[in-house]
């Protein structure tokens, strides 16, 4: 662009007219992304918001993942939950090469050599580089049967014949750790969604109760919710958990876990529906749908809800962490799911015996999908939450 | 003043009593007692277990009267300072509870004002620097921090102490000290050992509380008075002291509600995998023998100490809030 001219002292200035015809609502119009966002509904415009929040984002897209490869865990899985490998017992994971000798021979893992090392017991892997196992894709392994009704052996990778694959290696029992951390997501991911959907229930039918009616019903709820809330947590689950007879089948197990779970976690949730609903049954709408006759039940779910809503889930997305930790820490403590059910909190609970980590590290490595998960669920939360609110 | 303190104090009472009969459930609830599991053992040990002496126990303990008559017999026994009877360590419980309730207490304390000194000026860097390098990196800190369960963090930092030094960093005090009786020696030994439990159940909460006072802060920020202040010239250290730190302040010290429920579930947590002299091994050991006195104290003493807690934190809010204190509402 051409530096603007300052006109001499007593020249004349110049002058621009446009000819266009004059348009009074020009002002007024609006683009079609203005118009596009003024019309978009609520929940669009929270999409819109969340889809800025690159982390959230990334997280919720790993978060889909985790949450589809649990349908597919057998495929996934190189192994079964359950087979058992005798001769690899603590083996450490085995890395995939791809040259071999500086030829490429695509993706391969080399055998290995045994040996227990007599001076402090210890068992000792190396690899045997004269052995070449490729690694096959959708190949057929050992056989399990798909969601308990389809008989199959098909699995995502697995190695030619006579070789092993332990990516993150074996455990006490030489059962392959990946396989196992991919069948106890199953577990803990689910326990999660499942408790934090009794807990919702939870919270909106009595926070809504307390909210809607307030006075005695109010206080009551109050009074009680202070009341859970002073229980330290981690010890009054323990104590609960220690009550599931010991009788009970893994799946009753789970279920009572669950329970105990959302037992304790509703009260936050409840809170926030409460203080949300005091202030929302103030509004003329509410009043309006009361004087034309509409039972408490519509007035809560049909007129108060929908407004609450969208803070709601963005809570509840970030107490499942809580519920996926309580649940880990339970079964690390024992007291929580017993094998057979694998859970994350299950294969930690392996680790707890500091000789067994220091001698095979790789027995903590379940700790890392834990993390990874609660923090993805953090920042899908957070990225909710903020969507969520109306005035930034 | 001491209206609002006495109606806090009284309100306490049906608080604590209303735990106490949740906790007697919990322990009742499980089928069957001590003593039965405890002939069961030892049948299957092949002793002859001696009739008279587990009829002589269940009379002493009162385990055939009805349930009311035990709830009341063992709450009466708590207020005078009779927790009733240990049957796996056979002792009476105020004598294996003393020493760990009071170092459970230690470790408390010590990872609040740990959680306080910590989260104070992170929260006020992140909120003067919001959006700053610094900020972005020390929120990222505090999110991992607040993700990782701190069992996990105690099993990690075990096994790095392990690696790296070749030394266990378990246990609160050296071996020598375990059973002894306090001396100048053992108090430096638990100082020398408090540090990691500290670290280790701080974190989560440290990162919590550096948020929440950043948000607090933030939002004071951005009101008009400190625009106001800014304008008169004040220096920004002033503008920031004076009041939007003080009414941030507030939330910190009615926070402790929320952190010490926290605190003291992760200190049990932590107490398990670093094996500490606290109430977190021996609770869970009593929970799974269903030694019920012990597991009861155990879980009325935490809650009490939880609720005391929040008194002390809603009386420091009073003092510093007159709101509060005149209008006698509940600060949480």
């Amino acid at each position: 662009m051409k530096p603007r001219q300052i006109p001499k002292p007593g020249q004349k200035l110049p002058h621009y007219t446009s000819r266009e015809p004059f348009e009074h609502a020009a002002a007024a119009r609006l683009t079609p992304e203005q118009e596009r966002y003024y019309l978009a509904s609520q929940w669009q415009l929270m999409w819109w918001r969340f889809k800025r929040h690159r982390l959230a984002v990334i997280s919720a897209v790993f978060l889909l993942l985790a949450y589809g490869s649990i349908f597919i865990t057998e495929f996934l899985s190189p192994y079964n939950l359950h087979s058992r490998h005798v001769d690899q017992i603590y083996m450490p994971p085995q890395s995939v090469h791809l040259l071999h000798d500086g030829s490429f021979i695509g993706p391969f893992v080399y055998g290995t050599h045994y040996e227990l090392d007599m001076q402090n017991l210890r068992r000792v892997y190396t690899e045997d580089k004269s052995k070449i196992h490729r690694l096959q894709f959708f190949c057929s392994a050992d056989s399990y049967k798909f969601w308990g009704l389809i008989e199959a052996d098909n699995h995502l990778f697995c190695v030619e014949d006579g070789g092993t694959i332990f990516l993150l290696g074996t455990d006490r029992l030489g059962r392959d750790i990946l396989s196992r951390l991919l069948s106890g997501g199953r577990i803990s991911l689910t326990i999660g969604l499942i408790g934090i959907v009794l807990s919702f229930t939870m919270a909106i039918t009595i926070g809504g109760l307390a909210g809607y009616y307030g006075g005695i019903v109010d206080l009551f709820v109050q009074r009680v919710i202070e009341i859970l809330q002073s229980f330290p947590q981690i010890p009054l689950w323990m104590a609960l958990a220690a009550i599931l007879p010991v009788t009970w089948s893994p799946l009753l197990i789970y279920f009572g876990i669950t329970v105990i779970l959302a037992l304790l976690d509703w009260t936050g949730l409840a809170r926030a529906v409460r203080s949300k609903l005091l202030a929302l049954r103030e509004e003329d709408y509410c009043m309006a749908a009361r004087v034309m006759g509409a039972s408490p039940n519509r007035v809560i779910f049909r007129h108060l809800m929908p407004g609450v809503m969208s803070h709601l889930i963005a809570s509840a997305t970030l107490s499942i962490p809580n519920m996926i930790l309580g649940e880990t820490a339970l079964s690390f403590l024992g007291l929580g799911l017993r094998p057979p059910i694998t859970s994350w909190g299950v294969l930690l609970n392996e680790a707890q015996n500091i000789n067994v980590v220091a001698l095979y590290p790789w027995l903590i490595f379940p700790v890392v999908p834990v993390i990874l998960v609660i923090l993805a669920f953090n920042f899908v939360g957070d990225g909710m939450r903020d969507a969520a609110d109306p005035y930034k | 003043m001491i209206g609002f303190v006495l109606r806090r104090i009284l309100l306490m009472i049906p608080t604590l009593l209303v735990i106490s009969m949740i906790v007697f459930t919990i322990i009742e609830l499980p089928p069957g007692d001590y003593l039965e599991s405890y002939v069961a053992e030892l049948q299957a040990r092949g002793e002859t277990v001696n009739e008279d002496e587990i009829n002589f126990l269940r009379e002493q303990y009162g385990f055939g009267q009805p349930v009311v008559q035990r709830y009341v017999d063992w709450v009466w026994g708590m207020l005078h300072g009779d927790f009733g009877y240990s049957f796996e360590y056979r002792l009476p419980v105020s004598d294996i509870v003393g020493d760990r309730i009071l170092l459970t207490i230690v470790v408390s304390l010590a990872t609040i004002i740990f959680t306080w000194l910590v989260a104070f000026p992170i929260g006020i860097y992140s909120a003067t620097h919001h959006y700053s390098w610094g900020d972005y990196g020390l929120t990222f800190l505090g999110l991992l921090g607040l993700a990782t369960p701190n069992f996990l963090l105690a099993l990690v930092l075990l096994y790095l102490a392990n690696v790296w030094f070749g030394t266990s960093i378990g246990g609160l005090m050296e071996p020598k000290y375990l059973d002894q009786a306090w001396s100048w020696g053992k108090l430096v030994s638990v100082l020398e050992h408090l540090w990691i439990p500290v670290v280790v159940v701080g974190t989560a909460g440290t990162a919590g509380l550096a948020r929440r006072l950043r948000a607090n802060l933030l939002d004071e920020l951005q009101k008009q008075y400190v625009t106001t202040a800014k304008a008169k010239g004040l220096s920004p250290a002033k503008v920031l002291i004076k009041y939007p730190l003080r009414a941030a302040m507030n939330f910190f010290v009615s926070d402790i509600g929320h952190l010490l429920p926290a605190i003291i579930s992760g200190a049990e947590l932590t107490a398990i995998v670093l094996s500490l002299p606290t109430t977190g091994p021996v609770l869970i050991s009593a929970l799974q023998s269903q030694d019920m006195y012990l597991a009861g104290s155990f879980l009325m003493f935490l809650s009490t100490l939880t609720v005391v807690g929040v008194l002390v934190s809603d009386l420091a809010l009073a003092v510093l809030d007159p709101r509060i204190r005149l209008e006698g509402g509940q600060s949480r």
